[in-house]
């Protein structure tokens, strides 16, 4: 077996190991457009103009860049909650029942209690959103390990089940009582729950911070390899680096301040952004996807919750409590889908409106799986699917497309992500042995 | 040995006695108030009929080791383009048959990804639920007419019986079908050459391999056929039952036909028994809607059917015994 | 006898990704004998017979029946022309009975509809006029083992099989059913059905056989008779060089006892009991080998006593500690170690790459962990060691354990077992689907093991391994313990005997 051992580092092992994991989605995402846009010629519609129409949607101004943005942050949570179980071997569609469990009870701490410190009333709500949706996570993890319940049905009948009970609860006992209000929905939470979404001015100065930082990443990440630092703990490397990409970018940025004030405060000319929009929630939900990464590849919670997942009849050899495992899955995967509903709470909507964000159960597992079930991954997944949700209204209003013509786009992303086999033929690709092949099947039966 | 035990041997003394209970609820509710019975049995034939087709549907897959989660796409698709094609030629029955041919479609869709490509079949199935809402979701447009639903046909002198008389001999003839089905796909499951080879590839189908039954073939050939009955189902929403469409009208219709097959152990007859109690906690849904009873509010008793789906799942899904085969793609070594 | 070749290969080869599993084979089955094709696992046997079974086809050369060249493209064809097979793992359809599987694929039917009377009736005749009892109603996955092989044979003749091929049909029996088994294929021969018997095992393949062809890595390197023949010599055509047929070992010095199981019993959920009040004993230092046909209970016991399952009854000590059930860590903890029976299920996780499952069962512990993170250094540190000292052959530490042959996967669960503190080793089937060298490092492996003070629990459905490797022997049967018998007093007849359920007085170890 002469099978080349490759090197576990440097710039170049890294870009290669990225476009290994990356060509099959990216792929899948171009063919997927080429069918849609074979689609809209046959509507009638021109599909250059379409897609043009949705780029601009999606980045072409401050406030589009946004909605985009606040599109991807729920998306993020959802594909997360969906990674994470299938990391486990679990196929949780339940994401959307999770997910509005958690927007409700968000929203109702958000109402329903005043006079809190910002902070304090922000992080209530959203733990309470986290954990209402663990909770309801837990219902089919539970079912699956003491009965054997497969988890895709009873999660997509708890969906149901969560769509009614929020439906009752936003028309009845937890409804706005203003004399404005006639739809079913909860009052708008206080002030101090609310999310905010401050800006950054876009000047030369932060565009110049920016790129060098990006340059340090190149750096301290790629090009210098681990020999250089000196230091064994692999942890501490990764913190070394990061605090020397920081120290770089602040560094120029002050030193630019202090020297050139006016030259580091002059607009950006060419760019069609003022400002850029830091949501909040959006950050929240880039470092909750860090976070997830880190607890399952570095610690060994991690590697149980993996290693079952893989093959649980080892994991039970290895000393792992599998069915404790599923049973804690899922209840992870409940928490992010919850937590992702109370962001887009108190982020974006300020209430619970029954009927938003119908469908993110499929468009969760659609992220997942175009990221390949890794956490970063699903970042640029969520990105790329809720640029095209935002971009959705523009193209509508410009080239006349209905934006359902986004779904069907995305229904065919997900087909040649799962039918990877077919991409790979096209692109001519062999499978590499690091790739995994998704598997999750294993009919109705207790395994 | 006696007669309990002797039920007990031939695994019939649950559905039996479940049987029996709801003979008597029945006589007693007729002799109460014979309106409401008659109301409530007809709904729950009516309420079970795409219920049992998708499981059917389900069995016929299953049976051969395919697992199907996409029959709830199936339905809708084909709900939907049985409405579109009546819209256009006024045909009922071009359109049911249209309905039938885009369910099997994706039967073979589904075939093609699990038997040739290999991939897993519970993301398949995910695949054809997504995609038939998107391309509904994307086609439909509202306010579309037609020129009525399919009526039904009073089998002569059948339907004078008392309660059951119109409750089963008044029926639109995919309900009738349907009923007709269980019986044909029992038999042809368990008595046939067909059946045989079919539930052969599901169990094992290396040494039907072995025999010289072709596995794939048999497997395509089911899930198409499998894709048709469903789509009768979706056919049936648009065309006999509702009359039009509207987005997502399946409502979970597709994952109850699922645990029905399930709770019915994967046998016709099983399946039709177990949906015929979903029909009826379905009708029962819309009767205590009717009659404001118990002040419960209309959310709660939306959820019944799917609660009744997961306490059936639970009290049954772990301990049944599917086809031993299916969920893995057969490679020939 | 007339001796015309009725099924002929020429130049056959077969290739596989990364292996040449048939290379320029040619064989000849004469009309009415019984060829017997040896050689050890992956020598390329099996392939060369599904090949002419139709179930592969050959990259070149030809394969002939009755003379005439013919190309067999499926099962189907193979039947046609009146080749049966009866393969390692049974084909059988669990839950269909003895009928249902012997008719499928060629039913009797009319009009698609299934004629299951007239069909019993023919499988009773059938069975009569060959001497092969069945129960034609009898569902086959309740069927003992043996009684499945009749069976399986029973479909090949009521194809009208001229020709059957039998793959290691011995593997399942006992020594008294293998004689039942080679008395049928007598009497098969006498009715002019010519036989292609596929073995591992050199002494059936010298009694039952009149030719001899011998297969090494995809080559027929050899072709002879029992006569003009030795198992020594067979050896070496099988696997190239001298064979030490034999295990070197010196004699045992146990002591106390380091493992002990109490009354266990194991209850299966169609009301049988898989393990019946199960009461062993191992030393430290010694090797206790459970003997018995698989199937007997020898897979739950051993599951029960690594903690992968649940005990009904009974109790489970070690160096004394009674142990909580169902617990692997606990049992790993105490000083267990487990080869498991099948190693790419219980034993492997082969995605993940060598490191971590050179880990699998310490990955919590210090130095792999190291605070809240894994501490890959560590880790890798760990698997290089191990992978020079146990000797596993791969070019990095990294790849994933799928890569690794069967061999080098045993050994990787032997480096991890017995890299730990091992006060009592459960081995379960460690040899099955080996090649010789590696059985010999994992026996070699053992002694070792014993001679260091570890008590070994074998279950092996070898009995040659077994007399080969045990200080002690007890033999299984139907769940319970029948006897207990030192090495040196045993004979295959007796542990033949025991293990087909004839009872018998409990020697005491010496």
């Amino acid at each position: 077996m002469t099978e080349e051992i490759p090197k576990q580092d440097g710039f170049f092992f890294w870009i290669k190991q990225l476009w290994l994991g990356v060509r099959v989605p990216l792929a899948a995402v171009l063919l997927a457009l080429l069918i849609g846009a074979i689609i809209l010629i046959a509507s009638g519609v021109n599909p250059l103009e379409a897609y043009a129409a949705l780029f601009k949607g999606a980045f072409g101004s401050e406030r589009y860049l946004l909605r985009t943005l606040e599109k991807a942050t729920p998306l993020i949570f959802a594909g997360l909650a969906v990674a994470f179980g299938f990391k486990a071997g679990l196929f949780n569609i339940g994401a959307q029942g999770q997910l509005i469990m958690g927007a409700l009870t968000s929203a109702a701490i958000g109402f329903m209690i005043t006079g809190l410190p910002t902070l304090i009333h922000i992080l209530l709500a959203l733990l309470g959103g986290a954990l209402v949706g663990a909770l309801y996570g837990a219902i089919p993890g539970t079912l699956k390990t003491f009965t054997g319940a497969h988890e895709v049905i009873t999660t997509i009948m708890l969906n149901y089940i969560a769509i009614n009970i929020t439906d009752y609860l936003a028309d009845g006992p937890l409804k706005d009582p203003a004399p404005s209000n006639i739809v079913a929905r909860t009052p708008k939470i206080a002030d101090t729950a609310i999310i905010p979404t401050p800006q950054a001015e876009l000047t030369i100065g932060l565009l110049i911070v920016l790129l060098v930082m990006i340059a340090a990443s190149i750096l301290f990440f790629g090009v210098l390899r681990n020999k250089t630092f000196k230091i064994k703990n692999r942890t501490l490397l990764f913190f070394l680096r990061f605090a020397l990409v920081l120290v770089t970018g602040v560094g120029i940025g002050l030193g630019l301040r202090f020297l050139t004030p006016n030259f580091y405060a002059s607009p950006v000319e060419f760019s069609p952004y003022q400002a850029i929009p830091l949501p909040i929630g959006f950050m929240i939900a880039i470092l909750t996807s860090v976070i997830v990464w880190f607890i399952l590849m570095r610690t060994s919670f991690g590697f149980e919750i993996r290693t079952v997942g893989l093959n649980p009849h080892a994991a039970k050899y290895a000393g792992i409590k599998v069915r404790w495992m599923v049973v804690l899955a899922m209840v992870i995967s409940g928490l992010l889908a919850g937590l992702g509903g109370a962001v887009e709470t108190q982020g974006v909507i300020y209430r619970f409106q029954p009927g938003f964000n119908v469908g993110l159960g499929f468009d969760g597992i659609t992220i997942a799986l175009l990221g390949r079930n890794h956490p970063l991954g699903v970042i640029f997944a969520a990105l790329l699917v809720g640029a095209m949700k935002a971009g959705s209204n523009v193209m509508q209003f410009d080239a006349g497309v209905p934006s359902q013509i986004i779904d069907v786009i995305q229904a065919l992303m997900l087909f040649f992500v799962a039918a990877d086999v077919i991409v790979r033929w096209v692109i001519r690709a062999k499978p590499k042995s690091g790739e995994e092949k998704i598997k999750l099947t294993s009919g109705w039966g207790n395994q | 040995m006696n007669f309990i035990t002797y039920l007990r041997t031939k695994k019939l003394l649950l559905p039996l006695s479940l049987g029996l209970l709801g003979l008597v609820i029945v006589i007693v509710s007729y002799l109460n108030n014979p309106q409401s019975t008659q109301a409530v049995l007809g709904s729950t034939i009516r309420q079970s009929t795409p219920i049992i087709l998708g499981a059917l549907c389900g069995i016929m897959c299953e049976r051969a080791g395919i697992v199907n989660i996409g029959i709830e796409g199936q339905m809708l698709l084909s709900a939907f383009i049985g409405f579109m094609v009546n819209v256009w030629t006024g045909n009922l029955f071009i359109s049911v048959l249209a309905g039938m041919a885009t369910g099997a479609l994706l039967g073979l869709l589904l075939a093609f990804v699990s038997v040739t490509l290999k991939l897993d079949q519970i993301i398949g199935g995910t695949v054809i639920n997504i995609l038939a809402l998107g391309l509904t979701g994307y086609f439909y447009t509202a306010g579309l007419t037609t020129s009525g639903k399919i009526q039904p046909i009073t089998l002569g002198s059948l339907a004078q019986i008392p309660l059951i008389g119109p409750v089963l001999f008044r029926n639109p003839p995919i309900t009738y079908t349907a009923i007709i089905l269980v019986f044909v796909l029992q038999f042809v499951l368990f008595k046939t050459t067909w059946g045989l080879r079919t539930r052969a590839v599901g169990e094992h189908p290396r040494a039907a391999d072995t025999l010289g039954i072709n596995v794939f073939s048999t497997r395509y050939i089911n899930t198409i056929l499998g894709g048709a009955i469903a789509g009768l189902a979706g056919a049936f929403l648009t065309l006999e039952a509702v009359g039009s469409f509207e987005r997502a009208m399946t409502n979970g219709r597709g994952f109850v036909a699922l645990a029905v097959m399930i709770f019915g152990k994967w046998s016709p007859i099983g399946a039709w028994g177990a949906s015929l109690l979903f029909g009826f906690a379905n009708a029962m849904q819309t009767q205590f809607q009717f009659m404001g009873t118990f002040n419960i509010p209309h959310q709660f008793i939306g959820m019944l059917p799917y609660l009744l789906t997961i306490i059936v799942l639970a009290g049954f899904g772990g301990r049944a015994r599917p086809p031993a085969a299916e969920g893995s793609p057969y490679e020939k070594e | 006898m007339a001796n015309r070749p009725i099924l002929e290969t020429k130049k056959i080869t077969k290739r596989f990704p990364g292996v040449l599993a048939n290379k320029d084979v040619d064989m000849v089955l004469n009309e009415g004998e019984i060829l017997a094709i040896l050689g050890e696992n992956g020598a390329g046997k099996t392939t060369l017979l599904n090949i002419i079974y139709g179930l592969y086809s050959q990259d070149e050369g030809e394969v002939f029946v009755y003379g005439e060249k013919t190309s067999i493209n499926s099962p189907h064809d193979a039947i046609n022309q009146g080749i049966g097979m009866v393969h390692q793992h049974f084909m059988l359809v669990p839950v269909f009975n003895v009928t249902e599987n012997i008719i499928l694929g060629s039913e009797i039917s009319t009009a698609g509809v299934l004629n299951l009377k007239k069909a019993r009736h023919r499988v009773a005749a059938l069975s009569d006029s060959y001497g092969l009892e069945v129960n034609p109603e009898a569902i086959v996955e309740d069927l003992p083992v043996g009684v499945q092989q009749r069976v399986e044979i029973l479909k090949a003749l009521y194809r009208e099989a001229r020709i059957l091929i039998l793959d290691e049909p011995t593997a399942v029996l006992t020594p008294q059913e293998i004689e039942d088994l080679f008395r049928v294929m007598r009497e098969l021969k006498s009715k002019g059905v010519s036989i292609i018997f596929i073995s591992h095992k050199l002494k059936e393949v010298l009694e039952i056989a009149d030719r001899i062809m011998v297969m090494r890595r995809g080559e027929v390197v050899g072709e002879t008779r029992p006569n003009e023949t030795s198992k020594a010599e067979l050896a070496n055509m099988m696997v190239g060089r001298e064979v030490l047929l034999k295990v070197d070992k010196g004699p045992a010095h146990p002591t106390d006892a380091v493992f002990e199981i109490k009354d266990l019993v194991i209850h299966e959920d169609d009301h049988r009991n898989a393990v019946e009040r199960v009461s062993l004993e191992v030393r430290g230092g010694e090797i206790l080998g459970v003997a018995g046909v698989q199937g007997n209970g020898q897979t739950e016991l051993a599951e029960a006593i690594t903690g992968l399952r649940s005990i009904t009854s009974g109790e489970i000590y070690i160096d004394g500690r009674k142990m909580p059930a169902a617990n692997p860590r606990a049992l790993t903890e105490n000083g267990m170690a487990h080869i498991p029976e099948d190693r790419q299920k219980h034993g492997l996780v082969l995605p993940y790459p060598l490191t971590d499952n050179l880990i699998l069962c310490s990955y919590y512990k210090r130095p792999f962990v190291k605070g809240l993170t894994r501490n890959d250094d560590a880790i890798e540190e760990y698997a290089k060691r191990l992978i020079e000292s146990f000797d596993i052959r791969t070019p990095s530490p990294f790849i994933p354990a799928s890569n690794l042959s069967g061999g080098n996967q045993q050994k990787l669960i032997v480096a991890r077992e017995l890299s730990r503190d091992v006060k009592v080793l459960i081995a379960n089937q460690p040899t099955r689907g080996l090649d010789v060298g590696s059985i010999e490092y994992i026996h070699r492996t053992l002694v070792e093991m014993r001679d260091n003070g570890v008590g070994i629990l074998l279950i092996s459905a070898e009995l040659d391994e077994i007399m080969s490797l045990s200080d002690r022997i007890a033999v299984m049967y139907e769940g319970e313990i029948v006897a207990t018998l030192a090495a040196k007093d045993a004979t295959r007849e007796e542990l033949g005997l025991l293990m087909a359920g004839s009872k018998k007085e409990t020697v005491p170890a010496a």
